[in-house]
């Protein structure tokens, strides 16, 4: 049930990119297609997921025991950075037609702040766990909800912004400016979900 | 002169917020209100001067092929020094940014000087570019945390200005932020292009 919880809570109530503000630059940048935007949403879930579990390890066994906590930031960013390269590497090895769909998105999430993110919340501990205990399968499936969360805002906003190539909108407004404002407008409807998960809970009884 | 143009340069024409678009989840994540906004601009202005001055001093001795890694590790420093400081010194704020701290780090506006200046000018100049950035970056983020502030809490960097009966809660929730953002780029396109 909270497992649920925490699934519904971070794809619509909490969802990452319209109400936590992370990954905003690809959220930005690569949703001119709805084809490159799922391609984008894929590749960060993959990476998101495998980094949640390198840095959730790296802090419980080695920056916690050894009282290393403030490498914290600098550490992590090396992990990410090697394992986007490692991935990247492996995946033209062992799968060319994922590497053919992914390969160009994977550079680019090195600098995705929703990996780094993510990774800190679930490593301090700092996410909503629905009051569950902060553990390993809590966090990934977190991290997991929260990729789904962003892949979905991701597609939406990239059909809206297919359509928004057949409208003709005032000059100064062009480009940034309109995908700001239409962000803003998914991120209202998005408002709408807050207080569905107290509505789920009491309706199963919790 | 130079130097001063190098300053003016990263504050008005090559702004990195309303200009070159970059580094959108700190400004859109830490706007709700004026003060959160010039906090977070001058933390990132900060890591910005050590990063550009320091990489500058270095760049001769940074091989080419791991440069990248080289500058992440140098900002990344630089970011832990200041998330000491800040919760040492200012506990308060630092609740208030959270996570956008260590974000820092993949801020692109930062990486994106210290590959496209530091590594190609002395370290004054690169200082002066690191302060002109900032400073233009400091003054988006305070610019919008003022006028969210302003139509969402009816205050002015925490003093009451409009009844509360007048507040359109809107501008401080996330929706406000997109939108306010949105406009602002608006306007600053509509001025670039009367004065070309």
């Amino acid at each position: 049930m909270e497992y649920f919880l925490i699934v519904i809570s971070a794809i619509f109530i909490n969802n990452i990119v319209l109400s936590q503000f992370l990954g905003i630059c690809p959220f930005l940048g690569v949703s001119k297609k709805i084809s490159t935007a799922a391609g984008m949403g894929i590749a960060v879930t993959f990476v998101l997921v495998i980094s949640v579990i390198v840095t959730y390890a790296l802090q419980t066994w080695v920056l916690n025991p050894l009282g290393l906590g403030y490498l914290q930031t600098i550490l992590f960013i090396l992990v990410i950075a090697g394992l986007v390269q490692m991935l990247e590497t492996v995946l033209k090895k062992v799968s060319p037609a994922l590497y053919q769909a992914l390969g160009i998105f994977l550079p680019l999430i090195t600098t995705n702040c929703c990996i780094l993110g993510v990774s800190i919340l679930v490593s301090n501990g700092n996410y909503p766990t629905q009051g569950l205990e902060p553990s390993l399968l809590v966090g990934v499936l977190y991290a997991f909800a929260t990729a789904a969360g962003f892949t979905m805002a991701l597609i939406i906003f990239a059909g809206i912004r297919e359509q928004l190539d057949t409208v003709k909108i005032p000059e100064p407004m062009r480009g940034m400016s309109i995908a700001l404002i239409t962000a803003g407008l998914l991120a209202m409807a998005f408002m709408g979900f807050s207080g569905v998960d107290h509505g789920i809970a009491s309706a199963l009884g919790h | 002169m130079k130097y001063f143009k190098t300053i003016t340069d990263g504050i008005f024409k090559g702004n990195p917020t309303f200009v070159l678009l970059l580094g959108m989840c700190p400004t859109l994540a830490t706007t709700s209100s004026a003060m959160n906004g010039l906090g977070m601009g001058v933390a990132t202005m900060f890591v910005l001067i050590c990063s550009n001055a320091f990489i500058s001093l270095l760049k001769n001795l940074i091989p080419d092929g791991v440069r990248i890694p080289c500058y992440i590790v140098v900002i990344a420093s630089f970011v832990t020094i200041l998330q000491m400081l800040i919760q040492a010194y200012l506990p308060e704020l630092y609740r208030t940014l959270g996570i956008f701290i260590p974000l820092i780090v993949v801020n692109c506006i930062i990486l994106g000087r210290a590959e496209a200046f530091a590594a190609k000018n002395n370290v004054l100049a690169s200082l002066c570019d690191g302060l002109g950035t900032g400073l233009g970056f400091t003054l988006a983020l305070t610019l919008l945390g003022m006028i969210r502030e302003f139509f969402g809490k009816g205050t002015f960097f925490g003093t009451e200005i409009l009844p509360s009966s007048c507040n359109m809660l809107l501008f401080v929730l996330a929706p406000g932020a997109f939108i306010t953002l949105g406009l602002l780029i608006a306007v600053v396109n509509s001025i670039r292009k009367n004065q070309a």
